[in-house]
């Protein structure tokens, strides 16, 4: 899809903005600076992240992943083929080649997306300081030694001192940034939004009720049931059995997103979308998908309380609140691939 | 989740910040709300962050001993484990499970020292050290 594109012009004044994920937070944030008005949710929704898989042979901290949204770097490289719009993206040898090429950005007037990792970000509260390598966030200017910031996930501005984001973006490990620096070079003039909702809702759907594996999709959340429901038999100890839920919930709630996992600010994608195209149907998508997150969030209950050691929950009810997850995710994403625009 | 449902229970996990997310009003609307936080969040970073501490802590009492280098209290300390800590040096678990070892840590040459105190963000004599 070749739409007409221009060369963007920022805006003199960054306006931040308080974002519900990082990386769909951070590439909204850079659009709108860059004269293209698009919100979080539409960032999210178009770039088909919505996802949920469950590896038991991939471990974080010692526990298999759960992710609820496809690999980071996604939604930035989805703007290239959603929006027609073109992202540069720059990494480097070293962090004196990436301090160097920033402050030249800066200097030249660009706000541009970096990726940091979480654990050595300042600013962030001690407590959510963990090893994450694949954080988003925006620089916008440079005042002597420190980096003007605007992590979407932060309320206000902040900032970060030099040596501090230097290592942050030059992490080694599991997605180790290499200092990546990303901003849309081209902005499209004018968006095909019916085009790309419609592929973009069919690729989700597509994901989530016909990835032929078992570890994504609907078939993975029945299947991480499934594990739920055996823990014991494949770890006696009690303290496992919690770590694993906490992680669980970890993903779901704390890591990369606020609240009931991705599903609510999917849900209000498929609102905007319904609004844009004039489409009831996405209405009632949008209800099927906030269920889906409410059971989620019902699921997380439970699962806090099983880590506090309430005697009254065991594995099944907790299997059982992720079967239901599973049943209203299966529901709304049918609902959606029914929809044919 | 409806805006009235968001909770705001003050979590001391988010140092006094605030989170948003996406919560519908009377009216059915999405938009983004702040919150304060869920206890159900707080329960479980609370875990995450008490199950670091415990193996610092332990590491930290094995050091002393003599059972075990300094390098494995300040990979809890530093909220690492054999797996990140390998992938951050760029060295492989089973190098990083014999430089644990107190006689082979003390031979360590300072070129690795400073691998693990680069990963680490610390000195390499704060790494030869105990608190």
């Amino acid at each position: 899809m070749t739409a007409a594109t221009t060369s963007t012009m920022p805006k003199t004044q960054f306006a931040h903005q308080h974002a519900a994920h990082c990386e769909s937070g951070a590439v909204s944030s850079l659009l709108r600076h860059y004269g293209c008005e698009i919100s979080e949710a539409m960032t999210f929704g178009l770039s088909s992240a919505l996802l949920f898989a469950h590896f038991p042979f991939i471990k974080v901290e010692g526990f298999p992943l759960t992710a609820y949204r496809a690999m980071p770097g996604t939604i930035i490289k989805s703007v290239e083929s959603t929006l027609g719009a073109k992202m540069r993206r720059e990494r480097f040898r070293n962090k004196q080649q990436g301090m160097d090429r920033l402050d030249e950005l800066l200097a030249q007037g660009h706000a541009v997306g970096l990726q940091a990792s979480v654990y050595w970000l300042p600013y962030f509260p001690p407590d959510m300081r963990f090893h994450f390598n694949a954080h988003n966030l925006v620089a916008y200017g440079k005042r002597e030694q420190e980096y003007l910031i605007s992590d979407p996930v932060s309320e206000f501005t902040v900032t970060c001192a030099s040596e501090d984001l230097a290592r942050a973006r030059f992490v080694k490990g599991m997605f180790a940034p290499r200092g990546l620096i990303y901003y849309p070079s081209e902005i499209p003039t004018q968006i095909d939004y019916a085009r790309a909702i419609g592929r973009a809702i069919r690729r989700t759907s597509f994901q989530m009720l016909k990835t032929p594996v078992p570890f994504v999709g609907v078939r993975a959340i029945r299947y991480l049931a499934d594990r739920i429901a055996n823990i014991e038999s494949r770890n006696a100890d009690p303290r496992y059995a919690r770590l694993y839920i906490a992680m669980i919930v970890r993903m779901q709630e704390e890591i990369g997103t606020g609240g009931g996992g991705f599903r609510f600010i999917y849900a209000s994608f498929l609102q905007e979308a319904g609004r844009l195209l004039n489409d009831a149907r996405f209405a009632e998508a949008s209800d099927s998908m906030t269920q889906a997150g409410d059971a989620w969030r019902d699921f997380a209950l439970l699962g806090a309380r099983f880590c506090k050691k309430k005697t009254e929950i065991n594995t099944q009810q907790l299997a059982d609140a992720v079967r239901r997850c599973a049943d209203f995710e299966d529901s709304a994403f049918r609902r959606l691939r029914d929809i044919r625009l | 989740m409806k805006k009235k449902d968001v909770p705001q229970d003050q979590n001391a996990t988010l140092g006094g910040h605030r989170k948003a997310l996406y919560a519908v009003d009377d009216n059915g609307q999405y938009s983004v709300v702040p919150t304060t936080g869920w206890e159900v969040e707080e329960t479980v970073t609370t875990l995450a962050v008490e199950q670091y501490n415990e193996l610092t802590d332990d590491a930290l009492a094995r050091a002393k001993q003599g059972l075990t280098a300094p390098l494995e209290y300040h990979m809890f300390a530093k909220r690492l484990n054999l797996t990140t800590l390998a992938q951050a040096t760029g060295l492989f678990q089973w190098q990083v499970k014999r430089h644990s070892k107190p006689a082979v840590f003390k031979k360590l040459s300072t070129r690795v020292l400073q691998r693990y105190a680069d990963a680490l963000g610390i000195s390499v004599t704060e790494l030869q050290q105990l608190p």
